[in-house]
């Protein structure tokens, strides 16, 4: 679905990136794992368009999309929860959503199934979104990107700074969108979120792919896991 | 002419300034609340509005309403256009960077200025009003026999006044609208909130800030129109539309557009009254007091948020 051939990219002269490859597969949770600073987010923007690359190839069904105008890579079918969340604070829940759907004309069932994996958001719709809780802020985060019916959803540290409840919430909405065949590429420093969700997992180490284990090999290596991340 | 009457005609001269006002002002907020940049051409745009205008009059001809009609639907949409092809051509290619923006605009301006001087003349000229008559107003007074009407001499108003202010409420009531309930409202405060996260989002933010450049030099240039048949037009009109909209947009806090209107109606209202009671300059010292005030204790303006 998703595959990256020996990407390069930064920010101006800064190269982050070296030669990073690594695909993912429809319906599979791919994690994307390293130390801070390894080029995890990198990756992710430079996926999103929103980075140029300085060579190296992104394709996404079988299309090249590295070098498309960055507004035309979520019509594609790529959700995007950034680092942070990034809402649109100063709007409410629903209109954060609405722009979730607009992004790729998803119909307004979208929405409503948006709203099933995350109910709670449901009570909130008139809510500006900058007032909410850190866990329904992240919640919103993903349900906004769910709106546009993603094929592949690239999510960027969704449990960071979350307490227990919530990052279950998180987990399962994950869960679910797996058994959806929706591919999901997964940043994550919390080594229970990757042995419990990953399918496999890619290591970043100064902004070069160490290579890629299938969740067999991750299970088997728990140890090894902890040393990459640095926990 | 007793001082209520004078106070009532001071306060219909301010209402119209104000009219004015907050359309051009509104034109520079909108462009910096979604753009984060501040464009020192925009009182260009309002000069061209008006120079636009008579340029469409004297096309379509005659002294009748339909000439300033053409002007008042055509001068704004011509304006616009060549706003969003001056973004496009030049702001674009400095990626909106707000130094750079500063700049370019100045360089914007003299281009501007300079070539309605050599296409249009130093001279001013004037747009007929497509309708003028004037209304008296009467003023209540007490008399023996308990309160009577009076129509004290030149206390009074042309309608051609009473639709500009009109005109410019309409114009900000569906600019507030656009803003709140539409699509594309929606998509301009998701560009103005955060650039990266609405590209993310599918919006094309290039396409946006051209959009709202343009919308921006639209309403400045409408507010040209409905002005030149009350000032006429000439190519050095658009610094002291600059000056003031700058004024009303650091008071009532840049990017807020009830703060925009609320400073705009303050500014024309003690203009309006202390010109005609006293004088135009010291109008201006009261202002830009006013500006020095607001820097000091609330630098966001009086509507504006204090930062992110």
């Amino acid at each position: 679905m998703l595959r990256l051939e020996a990407v390069d990219a930064g920010y101006g002269p800064v190269r982050v990136l070296r030669s990073v490859s690594f695909d993912v597969a429809a319906g599979e949770v791919h994690c994307l794992l390293g130390r801070n600073g390894a080029g995890k987010t990198t990756a992710l923007r430079a996926i999103m368009g929103l980075l140029p690359l300085a060579s190296g190839r992104i394709r996404f069904g079988g299309a090249e999309i590295g070098r498309l105008p960055p507004h035309r890579v979520p019509r594609l079918g790529i959700g995007y929860v950034p680092q942070g969340r990034r809402l649109f604070a100063e709007l409410t829940v629903a209109q954060n959503l609405e722009i979730g759907r607009m992004a790729r004309g998803a119909p307004a069932r979208a929405v409503a199934a948006a709203l099933d994996l995350f109910p709670r958001l449901a009570d909130r719709l008139g809510q500006r979104a900058g007032t909410l809780s850190g866990g329904e802020q992240q919640m919103l985060a993903m349900a906004r990107a769910l709106c546009l019916e993603p094929r592949l959803l690239l999510l960027d540290e969704p449990t960071e700074g979350l307490q227990p409840s919530m990052i279950r919430a998180i987990r399962d909405a994950v869960a679910e969108l797996k058994a959806r065949g929706v591919g999901v590429l997964l940043v994550e420093q919390r080594i229970d979120a990757v042995l419990a969700l990953a399918d496999r997992a890619t290591f970043l180490e100064n902004g070069r792919c160490l290579g890629t284990l299938t969740a067999a090999e991750l299970q088997a290596a728990p140890d090894l896991l902890r040393q990459r991340l640095g926990v | 002419m007793d001082f209520g009457p004078h106070l009532m005609l001071a306060l219909i001269e301010g209402a119209v300034l104000s009219a004015v006002l907050a359309l051009t002002a509104a034109g520079l907020s909108l462009v910096f609340g979604v753009m984060r940049v501040v464009n020192v051409a925009h009182g260009e745009f309002y000069m061209l509005g008006a120079v636009a205008a008579w340029f469409v009059a004297a096309a379509v001809g005659g002294a009748g309403p339909a000439a300033f009609l053409a002007a008042l639907a055509l001068a704004p949409l011509a304006v616009c256009a060549l706003a969003a092809a001056a973004d496009l051509a030049v702001l674009r290619r400095i990626a909106h960077d707000p130094e750079r923006t500063i700049v370019a605009t100045i360089g914007l301006l003299y281009i501007l200025q300079q070539a309605t001087l050599m296409g249009f003349g130093p001279d001013a000229r004037p747009v007929a009003p497509p309708f003028n008559a004037r209304i008296a107003i009467p003023w209540p007074v007490w008399e023996e026999g308990g309160l009577a009407l009076t129509w004290p001499w030149g206390l009074s108003v042309t309608t051609y006044k009473l639709f500009v202010i009109a005109a410019a409420a309409a114009v900000l009531a569906g600019l507030w609208l656009m803003l709140t309930r539409t699509r594309a409202g929606l998509v301009m405060r998701a560009t103005q909130w955060d650039r990266e996260t609405a590209t993310a989002f599918g919006i094309p933010v290039e396409r946006v800030y051209a959009l709202t450049f343009g919308l921006g030099a639209g309403l400045a240039a409408l507010a040209g129109v409905l002005v030149v048949p009350i000032q006429q037009a000439h190519y050095l009109m658009g610094g002291d539309a600059l000056l003031l909209s700058f004024i009303v947009v650091i008071i009532g806090g840049l990017g807020s557009l009830p703060g925009t209107l609320v400073a705009a109606l303050l500014i024309g209202m003690s203009e309006g009254i202390v010109s005609v009671f006293f004088s135009p300059t010291l109008a201006k010292i009261l202002a830009t007091l006013l500006v020095a005030l607001v820097l000091v204790f609330r630098p966001q303006g009086l509507f504006g948020a204090a930062g992110r």
